[in-house]
C-alpha cells in the first residue's frame, strides 16, 4: 500500500510537469486536463503534445500515441479478471495502466490482485489529472517559459521515463538509431514525421530477437505511463 | 494551437483507441495467447518513438538546431536519470541548467 501511494505521488509530479509543459507549448488548459482524464496514459499524451506542438498533424500524433498505448492489449491478456462486471468493468478497464498492472501482477491471490489493481488504478486516476491541471495552472502563471528552462523539462521528463527500458542494450541500440534517424530527417521532413520515421529502427529489434532470452518474462514497461 | 477541431479529433482518436486496446486484451484473454516476442516488440517500438521525441525536442527547433542551452540541460537530466536520481531532481536539474546557461548568455 505504501508503494502504491509513493507511485501515485510520483505520477502526480509527472502530471505537474505534463500540465506545465503542455501550457508552455501553447495549448490551452483544457487540452492537458481532458487528455489526462480521457486518455490516462502519460507517455502517449506527452508524445501527442510534442508532435502537435511541433506543428505536426494531430491525427498522426494520435496514431503515434496509439502505437505507444498498444501495450495495453497484452496487459489485458496477462491480467486475471481484476475488473469485474458491468460498470466495474467499464471503469476498471479505463484505469488499466503500467502501474496498476505491475502492482496487480505482483500479488499472489486474486482478491489481493484485485485490491492492488483498484487502489493503484484509482490513485492514478486522481493524481494524473490532478497533477496535470495544477501544472497547467502554474505553467499559465509563468510568462517567459524559456528563461526558466521549461523547454528542457519536456525531453528530460520523457528521458527519465524511458530510462529503465534503455538499460536493455538491444532496446538502447534501437532507441539511439531511432533518435539519429529522427534528427537526420528533421531538416527535410514536415514536423511530426521524423519521430514516426524513427520506427524504422524497430527493425533492429526484429532482426536480433529470435536468439534473445525467452526465459526472461517480459515486464510491463513501468516507464511509459 | 492552430486548428482546434483537428486537435479535438486527434484527442478523441487517442482516447477511444487507447480504451479499445485496454478492453480488447481482456475480452480476448480466453481465446488467444499473445506471443511474448510480439509484446517485447511493442514495448521496443514505444521506447524508440519516445527516444526519437527526446532527441528532436532536445536538439531541434523547427527545422534547425535549438542552440546549446536546452540540450545541455537535457544531458544533465539524462545523466542524473541514468544514475537513478529521483524524478523530481532530474527534471529540476534539467530546467535549472538550461535556465542558468541562458542567464549567462549561452543560447
Amino acid at each position: 500500500m505504501r508503494d502504491i501511494a509513493l507511485t501515485c505521488l510520483a505520477v502526480l509530479f509527472i502530471g505537474l510537469s505534463y500540465g506545465a509543459i503542455a501550457v508552455a507549448s501553447g495549448f490551452p488548459l483544457w487540452v492537458p486536463a481532458a487528455q489526462s482524464v480521457l486518455v490516462l496514459a502519460g507517455a502517449s499524451e506527452f508524445l501527442f503534445i510534442g508532435i502537435v506542438a511541433a506543428a505536426g498533424n494531430p491525427i498522426a500524433a494520435a496514431l503515434a500515441g496509439l502505437l505507444v498505448n498498444a501495450r495495453h492489449l497484452p496487459y489485458g491478456l496477462a491480467l486475471p479478471d481484476v475488473t469485474g462486471r458491468g460498470w466495474r468493468r467499464l471503469l476498471g478497464t479505463h484505469v488499466m495502466n503500467d502501474e496498476s498492472v505491475v502492482f496487480a501482477l505482483a500479488q499472489d491471490e486474486l482478491p489481493r490482485k484485485r485490491a492492488a489493481y483498484w487502489a493503484c488504478g484509482l490513485g492514478v486516476l486522481i493524481c494524473w489529472p490532478g497533477g496535470a491541471v495544477l501544472g497547467a495552472l502554474i505553467g499559465s502563471a509563468v510568462h517567459d517559459t524559456s528563461a526558466f528552462g521549461l523547454d528542457a523539462m519536456f525531453p528530460a521528463v520523457i528521458l527519465a521515463l524511458i530510462m529503465p527500458s534503455l538499460r536493455d542494450r538491444l532496446t538502447l541500440r534501437a532507441a539511439l538509431a531511432g533518435a539519429a534517424i529522427a534528427l537526420i530527417a528533421t531538416p527535410f521532413l514536415p514536423a511530426g514525421l521524423p519521430v514516426l520515421l524513427a520506427l524504422v529502427a524497430v527493425l533492429l529489434l526484429v532482426r536480433e530477437q529470435p536468439a534473445a532470452t525467452p526465459e526472461q518474462p517480459s515486464q510491463p514497461e513501468q516507464a511509459a505511463r | 494551437m492552430k486548428d482546434t477541431t483537428l486537435v479535438v479529433a486527434g484527442m478523441a482518436t487517442l482516447a477511444a483507441g487507447t480504451y479499445a486496446f485496454r478492453l480488447s486484451g481482456q475480452l480476448l484473454r480466453a481465446r488467444i495467447s499473445f506471443p511474448p516476442r510480439a509484446e517485447k516488440l511493442l514495448e521496443g517500438a514505444a521506447v524508440v518513438l519516445l527516444a526519437a521525441l527526446v532527441a528532436t525536442t532536445a536538439l531541434t527547433q523547427g527545422h534547425g538546431f535549438a542552440g546549446l542551452a536546452r540540450p545541455a540541460g537535457v544531458l544533465v537530466g539524462g545523466v542524473l536519470a541514468w544514475r537513478k536520481a529521483p524524478f523530481l531532481v532530474v527534471v529540476i536539474a534539467a530546467a535549472a541548467t538550461t535556465a542558468v546557461l541562458r542567464l549567462l548568455g549561452v543560447h
